[in-house]
């Protein structure tokens, strides 16, 4: 298929579109709005259906219901709204519902302000609701990378019977870049055979539930996620190396930032200095296995982040207390600039300004 | 011999755990043998709430889901937009529907969801012990209100059915009562009514039973039956407060 022009936000919900999502429940934010608009106007052409919810708490149980029929479907907000669909991430997460929502997430705390931010980190990786449970964030760098791990976050989903949260920050949601629907590389998928579509007097009832007061069974059942928390830990890590070989400083940093982080170093190469990236893809499972693969010659870490400083938890868990690792970000909506980057990376060298 | 009564297929055989002189036993009952008599059982898909009734997926003899607390309606909602020619219902406590919940109930009827909720009203919130609801009468007690409820500060109770009656999306809003022989068939006919009115896909429907919690009411099974129609029935009057007009 020929490329076509698009916005992220319309991008992602095109992308839901091709991957068999025929069923939106929403409530407006900004900076995510023109996805559910493009909803909206879309789903029913297909014979889908678009809801505004009354509020992101409402959406979230009306996909609890609706993937509890076992169509596939998806929700979409920015920060302030993704912490009011925790309640539901936790309800999918403990009655096993596969869903894909979606996160273009913007400053805060609080109301915060509209811009670009990757201020979620923690709430999305560290599970923002109650329980023990985990999901995988996917946290697109592009458009292109944005449409492809949408429509493969449906088939993970499906696969674990698990919410997977598409992370962008406002940039990705905001932008137009030129992409491509592809065909994604389908996975033996399990038949939905504990779906709610009426018994038909054939088959005893199907329950969708998150309840165990039963200890032991609850346990039991906390154990079985696990279980498969640890195989997605195994098989859906996703990361990216960008001129790790021989770098002295490697940064850490994903989604737009990591392109910021990518200019600095090819600006930093053209002045002798040897600076590396790893990019992660998957921001859950954290692609600890990476840093394996860091250099001799790494004589710092460095994680940049639209932020305070949230995922360098992760960078000094997968660090292992090996190297220095220093921290570089902007917050609140600011964006990082190359030339910042490139100063903290002669500071860490002893270079200074 | 002929079988005068027997338990309805709508119900599953699994035991029910309410208390004794409980009344929403009863009202279980009535949804299972609604959903038999319509033929639909089989297409039925229903959602209970957190309270007492958590474990009603347990009960009917359908296809269920568990919701979060309060949020029922929404849960309804994904369902049946997914699967609009299946029938869906919430069965919900008035802790649940009144105080959590409102703005999903309020919500699912403005949408005018074609889905029908059964509201079980006992004036109390049975399940964590007997806390004060939104529906808990002037001077009743509570544990959180051990003086009696007090209009000062906490206002009157919420008329949840009045109020729903105002939104055109709910088509169907009746109010009836368990506590005696005659309120328990009006009961029916009107939860029959609900899902009818669902069936033929004109909106919401809503049927606000009042109900006893001999437990945290402090009373015998017997008492309350009186209690109720003594307190509840004059605040909470009985009656169809909106119907569909025939052939509309
Ligand atoms: C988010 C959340 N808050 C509070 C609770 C605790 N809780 C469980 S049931 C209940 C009240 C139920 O009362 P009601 O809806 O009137 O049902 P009843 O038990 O009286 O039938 C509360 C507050 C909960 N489970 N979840
Ligand atoms: S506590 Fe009240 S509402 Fe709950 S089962 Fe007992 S009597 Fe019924
Ligand atoms: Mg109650």
């Amino acid at each position: 298929m020929a490329k076509v022009l698009m916005k992220g936000n319309e991008a992602i919900a095109a992308a839901a579109i091709k991957a068999g999502c025929k069923h939106f429940f929403g409530y407006p934010i900004t900076p995510q709005n023109e996805l559910p608009e493009f909803m909206s106007r879309e789903l029913p052409k297909i014979g889908g259906a678009f809801v505004q919810a009354e509020s992101e708490v409402a959406a979230i149980n009306m996909i609890y219901g609706a993937a509890g029929t076992g169509a596939r479907v998806m929700t979409s907000s920015s920060s302030p709204g993704m912490a009011l669909k925790q309640e539901g991430i936790s309800y999918c997460a403990g009655a096993e519902l596969p869903c894909v929502i979606v996160n273009i997430s913007r400053g805060g705390p609080g109301l915060g302000g509209i811009q670009p931010s990757q201020a979620d980190y923690f709430m999305t990786t560290r599970g923002g609701g109650n329980g023990d449970y985990r999901h995988p964030v996917y946290a697109p760098a592009t458009l292109q990378e944005a449409v492809d791990l949408t429509m493969e976050a449906f088939d993970v989903a499906d696969y674990y019977r698990t919410p997977v949260i598409v992370m962008g920050d406002g940039m990705i949601g905001q932008m137009m870049e030129p992409v491509e629907f592809k065909e994604t590389t389908r996975r033996d998928l399990p038949v939905k055979d504990w779906a709610t579509t009426g018994t038909e007097g054939k088959r005893k009832p199907n329950i969708i539930n998150s309840l165990a007061l039963d200890p032991a069974e609850l346990e039991k059942h906390n154990f079985k996620l696990d279980a498969r928390y640890k195989e997605m830990e195994e098989k859906e890590v996703r990361h990216e190396m960008y001129k790790v070989e021989g770098a002295e400083v490697v940064m850490v940093a994903y989604g737009t930032t990591a392109r910021i982080v990518k200019n600095a170093i090819d600006a930093l190469e053209k002045e002798g200095i040897r600076a590396g990236l790893i990019r992660p893809i998957t921001l859950w499972p954290f692609p600890m296995k990476a840093f394996k693969d860091i250099p001799e010659t790494a004589k710092a870490l460095l994680s940049v982040e639209m932020s305070t400083g949230q995922m360098i938890d992760d960078v000094k868990i997968a660090n292992e207390g090996k190297l220095p690792v220093h921290f570089f970000g902007r917050t609140g909506g600011m964006i990082p600039a190359p030339e910042e980057i490139m100063d903290k990376v002669k500071e860490i060298l002893g270079g200074g300004k | 011999m002929a079988v005068v009564f027997d338990k309805t297929e709508g119900l599953t055989d699994k035991q029910f755990h309410y208390c004794p002189g409980c009344t929403h036993g009863i009202i279980h009952r009535l949804v299972g043998e609604v959903l038999v008599e319509l033929g639909v059982l089989g297409k039925t898909i229903g959602v209970a709430p957190v309270g007492c009734s958590v474990l009603a997926y347990d009960y009917f003899n359908c296809d269920m889901h568990e919701a979060a607390h309060g949020r029922a309606p929404a849960v309804a909602t994904g369902i049946k937009r997914v699967l609009p020619d299946n029938v869906v219902f919430t069965y919900q406590g008035d802790g649940d529907l009144a105080s959590i919940g409102t703005a999903e109930i309020i919500h699912a009827a403005h949408r005018g969801e074609k889905i029908t909720t059964i509201f079980v009203n006992n004036a109390i919130y049975g399940m964590t012990g007997g806390q004060m609801a939104p529906t808990t009468l002037i001077g009743q007690k509570a544990t959180t209100a051990p003086l009696g409820r007090q209009v000062a500060t906490t206002g009157m109770p919420l008329k949840m059915s009045e109020m729903l009656a105002t939104i055109d999306g709910a088509v169907f809003v009746e109010r009836c009562t368990v506590h005696n022989v005659a309120g328990i068939r009006k009961t029916k006919k009107a939860i029959k009514k609900a899902f009818e009115v669902q069936l033929e896909g004109k909106g919401f429907g809503i049927v606000e039973v009042l109900s006893t919690c001999p437990t945290n009411w402090g009373i015998t099974p017997v008492e309350s039956l009186k209690w109720l129609e003594e307190n509840m029935i004059p605040y909470y009057p009985l009656g169809n407060f909106r119907t569909p007009e025939e052939g509309k």
